[in-house]
């Protein structure tokens, strides 16, 4: 081990350093000043250490490249990890002060999550993999009864945090398994061994359980069942970052492990991604139509966005995995949009987040409704807003890879739940008259939410530039 | 001039985005200038539009005036136009300045309302110019988010329904046609249309699930394409979401709805599923001929039985359009002449139709047959304008009306005899609903008593009209002055047909 090696943790070791010195900080001075303080720096330490990650040049070689790598597809997903999380911290600002939940603790939970999320997006070997994904996990747990004294929150926590350790569990069965049966712990010589050897038994089981895992962190269908309660209970801010965050970092590890390490097993789980994709399209857009909250809303909508990128996964070429990672940024974008909103939504200062609220919601504020809409319907992946770009590379990918029937069920459920976007939609501009929501947008969430749906509306143009690197992404993940 | 076709296209868009940043005040004054700038717009577009024929050789049968660019993932921004599309160009850059004047009344969020009816110029400016099968889908689909709110916003009691139905309805279409699109990129390898007409789809028959498909790929590629154009059209059993959305638009919208957007259907027709897959639309020629001829009688039937007027009129644009595909795909020179004629006609007439409803409509607030009677005493030259466009409905000689019928049915009487002869009991049953239509409500004497007080059309009335009527007596005299334009590229397409069949 030398200097080398620890500069390539670099980024990882300055937020554990900046997390350690912040609560030693936050211990002394317990003032609001500090808070705010803790809160503005941690902000621009994530910028800061995407900027890190995104200027490191690619390195040779390193002694740890067995459990750590920084290659460009985690280079990719990191970047996108840090700079939606800073964005979402900056975002929430406003209701955690209203809701008298501006407390130190923040900042540093969503820091620990997002320094887990890293460390498994990097890691090569399944023991790193489950500690990233814990320390993630457990701070995600606390965030989400963040509000203690509210019922709802609370139950969001829990409920979470007994399905969050079944799924663990069950992924802790599924590496043992894989341990057990290959005698290792290390992507690329349980793929060596697989190409070399063949079949081997018990692999598959232990695919099965962690495949499971990983869709209950990225909730997809059958192991979705916490996503609407937990979305609905947790305070919003919270929310917001559950619907982006761990869900990039959830597609971000499945990529890591299917494709670094069991890829010459690719007909054996595709099949599995092919079903929970199907599942996960239906169920987001069919159970979608009946929710009256916004979160609720949300929840599925993201279900059913998981079961698209899963379409992407599971052609398992070049294009679908760049389609995935375009798809990833574009959902990430929209969402960023729409929490925005959601967090502004409020009556005389109490947040609302019942869909009826937003009745006519044109009269209150036409630049708000205009965007949102166009998120909306970039959502829907209605041409010709970027969402639809989206959804086209994703069945463009199913197609070449044969899999057209998954693309039709893709196509009828994606008009199934443009019914639903629609119906916000249709609310906002031709609702009845009701009591008008009459929160105020501060500034800079105004200027998030018409950046992110300009985004959309110029993504047309050419994607963001995205398209070159994210086949180099790809390309190199699946080497 | 190398951007010329650009131009036209995206100059609506540029008005748009001018008034929609710059145009901040709500007031009379700020609604006049909203409704003057888009007028300005859309009449700048008309004169860009010139050029573009100005610029065109009719003789030459290619794409001309193509643009091409870069774009995402191997696609390219690429655009041009032949002989099929110019006329549906220049019948849009037409309509819209109509459109706008008589939208002129309109109070409520006017700048929204402008703003939706440039973009939509844009998307089906785009759609009839686009050379690349998928940025032709992207205009095609665009096309639904401001027809959406154009209903949803601005249309009568049971809006929501129609926009929904409109929209979802669709885009199931629509998305069907996607994925043909993505195969026919993947094993063509090119999203160019040109050379997609030329690519030889598969068409020999192979097993689905047991069933012996006929036809092959190009068969299930051609079904999902009809699916979409079927639906926009509208074409008999798919027709049902027009009327609600016509009778529900605002009368602008549905003046675009009639006159240009189900236009795209039968152009869709014309410059993919015919060129593209030959052999499948041989297989399926019996089938559309059943359909369109079912929609035709079923559809005018229907129409005698209305008790409002736009519903009436959205059934007779389903008959017309029955005509549009009989000729389209009895796939000889004069049956496409005559079905791109047809179009343009049917895009004149029914948009004068519609006016002429909503001028009533906005005088006394109810579209109901019974209401009204007698009206030719109190607005005499609203009646002459009735009638004049009634009989160009049914396709009365002399007008632009018959001369699309008569070739349409000309050339499905080259291919199948039995389908052109129970074709024109259409219009035996058209002229039936028109007549009694324009007997109702024009004629007769004034029975209900708060007609006494409707007033004649004025002078932003009349301007609108007359184009219209100039164009549907001129192109019923001078029918040349299009089928010129757009012979030699239907013979093209023939001739091109005629050799890929296997």
């Amino acid at each position: 081990m030398n200097i080398g090696d620890i500069l390539i943790l670099g980024p990882e070791i300055l937020l554990i350093i900046y997390a350690l010195i912040t609560i030693l900080f936050a211990s002394f001075f317990k003032d609001e000043r500090s808070n705010l303080f803790i809160f503005n720096c941690t902000i621009l330490i994530f910028i800061f250490s995407a900027l890190i990650i995104y200027l490191t040049p690619l390195e040779g070689e390193s002694n740890i490249q067995s459990i750590f790598i920084r290659d460009s597809f985690s280079k990719f997903f990191q970047v996108l990890i840090l700079l939606s999380v800073s964005c979402l911290l900056f975002m929430s600002k406003k209701y955690l002060e209203n809701n008298d939940l501006f407390k130190f603790e923040y900042p540093i939970l969503i820091l620990f999550s997002t320094l887990g999320m890293m460390i498994m997006i990097s890691s090569k070997n399944f023991l790193l993999l489950y500690l990233g994904l814990e320390i993630q996990s457990l701070s995600l747990y606390v965030i989400s009864s963040f509000r203690r004294e509210n019922l709802k929150s609370t139950e969001a926590g829990l409920k979470y945090f007994i399905l969050g350790s079944l799924s663990s569990g069950l992924m802790l069965f599924g590496i043992s398994l894989i341990y057990g049966s290959t005698g290792s712990i290390n992507f690329e010589i349980i793929s060596s061994l697989i190409t070399a050897k063949g079949f081997y038994p018990g692999i598959i089981a232990g695919l099965v359980f962690l495949i499971s895992g990983f869709a209950f962190k990225a909730s997809a269908v059958p192991f979705h069942m916490w996503t609407p309660d937990v979305y609905e209970g947790s305070p919003t801010p919270v929310t917001a970052f559950f619907a982006t965050v761990p869900k990039i970092a959830a597609v971000a590890v499945l990529l890591r492990v299917l494709f670094d390490c069991f890829g010459p097993l690719l007909e054996s789980w595709q099949q599995v991604i092919i079903l929970i994709s199907v599942l996960s399209m239906l169920l987001g857009s069919i159970a979608a139509i009946g929710q009256s909250n916004i979160k609720r809303l949300m929840a599925y909508s993201s279900i059913g966005h998981i079961g698209f990128v899963l379409i992407g996964i599971a052609s398992g070429n070049e294009k679908g995995l760049s389609a995935v990672l375009i798809y990833m940024v574009l959902y990430v974008i929209m969402n960023i949009g729409v929490f925005v909103f959601i967090l502004n939504m409020e009556r005389n200062g109490v947040a609302v987040t019942s869909i009826n609220s937003l009745n006519m919601y044109n009269e209150v504020s036409k630049g708000q409704t205009l965007f949102l809409t166009i998120l909306l319907f970039s959502l829907a992946g209605i041409p010709p807003l970027a969402g639809f770009f989206g959804k086209f590379l994703i069945f463009n990918a199913a197609i070449n890879a044969g899999l057209s029937w998954l693309a039709i069920i893709g196509g009828i459920s994606s008009v199934i739940a443009a019914f639903y976007y629609l119906r916000i939609v249709y609310l906002m501009y031709f609702g009845m008259v009701s009591e008008p929501l009459n929160g105020k947008m501060p500034t800079s969430h105004w200027l998030i939410l018409s950046g992110s749906a300009i985004l959309m509306l110029i993504g047309i143009i050419n994607l963001y530039g995205l398209e070159g690197p994210s086949f180099i992404v790809a390309k190199s993940l699946l080497n | 001039m190398d951007y010329l076709l650009s131009l036209v296209i995206f100059f609506p868009s540029f008005g748009a985005i001018i008034l929609g940043i710059f145009l901040r005040a709500e007031n009379f004054e700020s609604n006049k200038n909203a409704k003057l700038l888009s007028l300005v717009t859309t009449l700048a577009t008309f004169i860009f539009s010139i050029f573009v024929i100005y610029n065109f050789n009719s003789d030459d049968s290619g794409f001309q005036l193509v643009e091409e660019h870069e774009w995402l993932i191997g696609l390219t921004y690429k655009v041009g136009i032949d002989g099929i599309s110019l006329p549906l160009v220049i019948l849009t850059t037409v309509t819209m300045p109509i459109v706008i004047i008589s939208s002129w009344k309109i109070e409520n969020k006017v700048k929204e309302y402008m703003i939706c009816f440039l973009l939509l110029e844009t998307l089906i400016l785009g759609v009839f110019c686009s050379l690349d099968i998928v940025l032709f889908y992207l205009f095609f689909e665009s096309g639904l988010i401001p027809m959406f709110l154009i209903i949803g916003i601005w249309g009568g009691n049971n809006k929501v329904y129609a926009a929904f139905k409109f929209f979802l309805y669709t885009l199931l279409g629509s998305i069907l046609m996607l994925f043909a699109i993505i195969y026919m990129w993947t094993v063509s390898g090119t999203t160019d249309v040109p050379s997609l007409m030329t690519f030889n789809f598969n068409s020999s028959s192979f097993s689905l699930f047991g069933y012996n498909v006929k036809g092959g790929i190009q068969s299930l590629l051609w079904v999902a394409f009809f699916a979409s154009f079927a639906v926009k059209l509208p074409m008999w059993p798919f027709h049902t979401w027009l009327p609600d959305a016509h009778v529900q638009a605002p009368t602008g919208g549905s003046v675009v709805l009639a006159a240009i957007l189900l236009k795209m259907g039968g152009y869709g027709f014309l410059r993919f599923s015919l060129p593209m897959f030959p052999d499948a639309s041989i297989l399926f020629q019996n089938f559309i001929f059943v359909i369109s001829i079912i929609g035709i009688i079923y559809t005018s039937l229907v129409a005698m039985m209305q008790t409002d007027i736009k519903k009436l009129i959205a059934y007779s644009s389903v008959a017309h359009m029955g005509f549009v595909t009989l000729g389209i795909f009895s796939m000889n020179q004069q049956g496409i002449d005559g079905a791109i004629f047809q179009m343009i006609s049917h895009g004149i007439i029914s948009a004068a139709l519609f006016l002429l409803v909503g001028v009533v409509y906005d005088r006394m607030h109810t579209r109901e047959i019974k209401f009204y009677g007698g009206l030719v005493s109190r607005m005499p030259n609203y009646a002459l304008f009735f009638v004049f466009f009634t009989m160009a409905n049914v396709g009365l000689p002399g007008t632009s009306g018959f001369v699309g019928e008569f070739l349409a049915l000309l050339g499905t009487f080259q291919v199948n005899k039995l389908a052109s002869i129970i074709a024109c009991l259409g219009i035996v049953l058209s002229a039936c609903y028109a007549l009694w239509l324009s007997r109702t409500i024009i004629f007769g004497t004034i029975t209900n008593s708060r007609l006494l007080e409707i007033t004649d059309l004025d002078g932003r009335e009349k301007l609108f009209f007359f184009p219209l009527i100039v164009l549907t007596l001129v192109l019923g005299v001078l029918p040349f002055l299009i089928l010129e334009i757009s012979s030699n590229s239907v013979g093209l397409l023939v001739s091109n047909f005629v050799e890929n069949i296997e």
